[in-house]
């Protein structure tokens, strides 16, 4: 292991080199150390993930010869770890493709783990002459955007879809190259599930900032200025209210989407946020004088928010489609718009009565 | 339980030409929610609400013989394309990387 891995410098993932009628070829551990779980970890919750990334070609894993299958995978660094720590006691070649270090999915869509890119990586790598079969095992979640038997036709590979789950890898090795119905499956367990909520969270944080700066100002807002007590006083049930509703939108509703009501999930989260509105309500709010015009608000605005935020998680899922979410926001926005301009209205009505005007 | 939570009802724009079928399984082979079973010697839907409109079976079936309009289930992505008035482009990944990635 190297004393300071430095990015340009050969990282400690690269335990050696093969050689190969293609020239060396970097051997890669299957054991993650603490510095990749570090990476897994800032992936997950900030924008490091977009500079996460390994460089593009081959790899070898444990001692490769030419019969040894041949894996592709992406550049993001997260799917790479995932793929060569599933792989111990394996001997294969991983392909490792351009797809500007974005997961294998979401690169599908995109195109950039794509036909072309895999066909160029084959002739690149000269693949043909570092192994004597003719087939690649690319994960099934990368078939969006392969076309096989284009690749078939211009490279001579075959492609064998393998296991969405890099873990199934090892099995599906051994069942010469046949995945079980079960591997086919993508799951959304509550762990992956409950893995994406950082970064849910970490994509409001500054919306909520923004919020909570708007609400003091607007409660603390006088004919002759900006009152402190009343800002802190009037404001902060609100504050609260939206950090019930970020938590109704953004953590319960990930973690209990398949027993949310509704398949919609601007829906699942109008109605888990409304809850959180009513509780609230009955057990704080209901002592106070909040009044006819804030009362509304509350059962407008905070199941709104939530409802936006469950909408938002629609793109973390791997079971809504586009048609589905289209429906969804032509029919949500509209509402949200409405909801939010009566709240304003509502709220203005409030701080006129407060100021005696009205 | 979360296997096979099902989205919105008869919404999905997957089609397949039963004329131009032969078969072959690829698309029951890539289908990463069980959308197709073999009858009669073609493909069949089972349930249409489970798709996801990946597009996999079509980039895949050589014969053109499956159809579906490819794209994200994201709204962020949906409600950005209203506003650009493009293509819902999925962009969360790399917000400050427009020139690089997306």
């Amino acid at each position: 292991m190297k004393s300071f891995p430095q990015d340009h410098r050969t990282p400690d993932w690269i335990v050696g080199t093969i050689k190969s009628p293609v020239g060396s070829i970097s051997i890669v551990s299957a054991g993650l150390t603490g510095r990749d779980r570090r990476g897994s970890f800032r992936s997950r919750v900030s924008g490091f993930r977009m500079r996460y990334r390994v460089d593009p070609g081959l790899y070898a894993m444990g001692n490769p010869d030419e019969n040894s299958p041949v894996l592709v995978s992406a550049n993001y660094k997260l799917s790479f770890d995932k793929l060569r720590s599933s792989l111990a006691d394996t001997n294969a070649y991983i392909l490792v493709l351009d797809t500007n270090g974005i997961n294998v999915w979401c690169a599908a869509g995109k195109g950039t783990f794509g036909t072309e890119e895999l066909i160029v990586r084959i002739k690149e790598t000269d693949l043909g002459k570092l192994v004597r079969h003719r087939r690649i095992v690319v994960p099934q979640l990368g078939a969006p955007g392969i076309r096989a038997h284009v690749v078939l036709k211009e490279t001579g590979f075959r492609v064998s879809y393998g296991p969405v789950y890099a873990g199934d890898l090892p099995q599906y090795l051994k069942n010469s190259f046949k995945a079980t119905e079960e591997m086919r499956k993508v799951r959304f367990t509550l762990a992956e599930r409950l893995v994406l909520i950082p970064m849910e969270i970490s994509q409001i944080w500054k919306a909520f900032l923004l919020y909570t700066c708007t609400v003091l100002v607007l409660f603390g807002l006088q004919p002759n200025g900006i009152l402190f007590s009343e800002a802190v006083s009037g404001g902060y049930h609100f504050i609260f209210l939206g950090l019930l509703g970020i938590f109704t939108g953004s953590v319960l509703t990930p973690v209990l989407l398949p027993i949310l009501p509704f398949r919609a999930f601007s829906l699942k989260g109008l109605v888990i946020g409304a809850a959180a509105s009513l509780l609230y309500y009955a057990f704080v709010l209901k002592e106070t004088n909040t009044g006819p015009f804030l009362v509304p608000v509350i059962f407008l605005l905070f199941p709104v928010i939530s409802s936006y935020l469950a909408l938002n998680f629609t793109g973390a899922t791997p079971f809504t489609n586009m048609s589905g979410v289209k429906k969804e926001v032509k029919a949500a926005v509209p509402f949200y718009i409405a909801a939010l301009g009566l709240s304003i209205i509502l709220f203005i009505v409030y701080k006129l009565q407060t100021w005696g005007i009205l | 339980m979360g296997n096979f939570v099902k989205y919105l009802k008869n919404v999905v724009t997957l089609e397949i030409d039963e004329d131009r079928c032969t078969g072959c399984r690829r698309c029951i082979e890539i289908c990463p929610r069980s959308v197709f079973i073999m009858a009669g010697g073609k493909c069949q839907i089972t349930d249409i609400d489970l798709c996801i409109e990946c597009g996999a079976c079509e980039a895949n079936c050589e014969f053109d013989a499956i159809s579906v309009k490819q794209g994200v289930g994201c709204a962020a992505a949906i409600i950005g394309s209203m506003i650009s008035g493009g293509e819902p482009e999925c962009s969360c990944c790399c917000p400050d990387e427009k020139t690089s990635c997306c």
